[in-house]
């Protein structure tokens, strides 16, 4: 039944939200049309940041440096239930969106999309965001440089997200 | 230049691991692997984002967007007490929001640096209570449907790119809801 409805949820989406547009007599093809254009604008801005960075994460993966990094730091990220693989991406989270991306399906791509470390970081990259990107892009719009609370709280929310990543793909579809 | 120093860290690093370890030559190979990876990523996954950001075009120009925003007020009165009587303020906080969680990140930025200008018109230089919320809640991610892990998942062949949703929820409503109430917390503490 579950299955049923994840294998729906897109169509069902794409021919609900037509279906609405065309009710509202919006020109839905155009604006489909117009959207895409966007996403692919969207992509040529990150396609060089993403050869960057996954010449960077290559390189680091290789040398070896990774896996001492995690193996230092598992026993810690093993007691709070989160997989020393993933490290990296914690890492690069809060700082980059384009390099995360390149992480994450790196790790996506060497475990499998429906592995237990897969879900983890496609869960890790869909519920935080680029923390110190958008408190510089804030608060440097608005010229603000007290920022007060702003940098704990928000990695609190950070922090959370990756504990509550790991937890919720082990409730939802065990290890 | 935060980047600048993390990419030449991971290069100089990666150069002077490799000596330790012996494993020159994979690294040497990884260079060009890495960045051909990089364009085989964005052609990957740039059906699946087109379509979805046509979707939400869609959903922005049929007033889905507008719907939402309007259902969320309530809400936000309660995160912005100190603004809720100025409706310009409300209305481009509650505008960015919607937006955010429909994953319209083109529009949301604008949208929530126009909120920032407001707040930050009423104490300048210091960041106000609402000024940090409204950033904490900007850098938690509220999208609803993860549209670019779903299409980077689907191009690794996970045949039900979208069956993480109920995890994604779980995990940013946690996330959020620890930012908001962080927030709130410092806020009594944290005078100035």
């Amino acid at each position: 039944m579950l299955d049923l409805f994840f294998t729906m949820l897109v169509p069902l989406t794409i021919a609900g939200v037509a279906l609405y547009g065309a009710l509202r007599r919006v020109d839905v093809y155009d604006a489909l049309v117009s959207g895409a254009g966007e996403g692919l604008a969207v992509l040529a801005r990150i396609a060089p940041a993403l050869v960057g960075l996954l010449t960077a994460v290559y390189m680091l993966r290789a040398s070896g440096a990774l896996d001492l990094a995690a193996h230092a730091l598992a026993p810690l990220l093993d007691r709070v239930g989160l997989p020393s693989e993933l490290l990296g991406l914690m890492l690069v989270r809060p700082i980059s969106g384009s390099a995360a991306l390149g992480v994450g399906a790196e790790l996506i791509e060497t475990y499998g999309p429906d592995s237990y470390l897969g879900r983890v970081a496609a869960v890790m990259l869909g519920s935080t965001e680029t923390t110190f990107y958008t408190v510089a892009v804030y608060f440097g719009a608005v010229g603000v440089s007290r920022t007060r609370y702003v940098v704990p709280a928000a990695l609190c929310a950070d922090v959370t997200g990756f504990l509550a990543a790991a937890w919720a793909v082990r409730l939802c579809f065990g290890t | 230049m935060t980047m600048t120093v993390i990419w030449t860290g991971m290069v100089v690093l990666s150069v002077l691991c490799s000596m330790a370890t012996g494993q020159q030559a994979q690294v040497a190979a990884a260079a060009a692997e890495g960045a051909g990876a990089g364009v085989e990523l964005c052609l990957s996954v740039a059906g699946m984002m087109c379509l979805w950001m046509g979707v939400m075009e869609v959903m922005r120009r049929s007033g889905l967007a507008g719907g939402l925003s309007r259902l969320l007020r309530p809400v936000l009165r309660r995160l912005f007490p100190s603004v809720c009587r100025d409706r310009e303020i409300m209305d481009s906080i509650s505008a960015n929001v919607s937006a955010n969680l429909l994953g319209l990140g083109n529009a949301s930025t604008p949208l929530g640096l126009e909120a920032a200008r407001r707040l930050s018109r009423k104490s300048p230089g210091v960041a106000s209570d609402a000024l940090c919320m409204l950033v904490v809640c900007n850098t938690a991610s509220l999208q609803l449907i993860p549209t670019t892990v779903a299409a980077v998942r689907s191009a690794a062949g996970s045949g039900t790119p979208f069956d993480i949703l109920p995890a994604v929820w779980l995990a940013s409503a946690l996330s959020v809801g620890v930012g908001v109430s962080a927030c709130k917390l410092f806020a009594r503490i944290w005078r100035n």
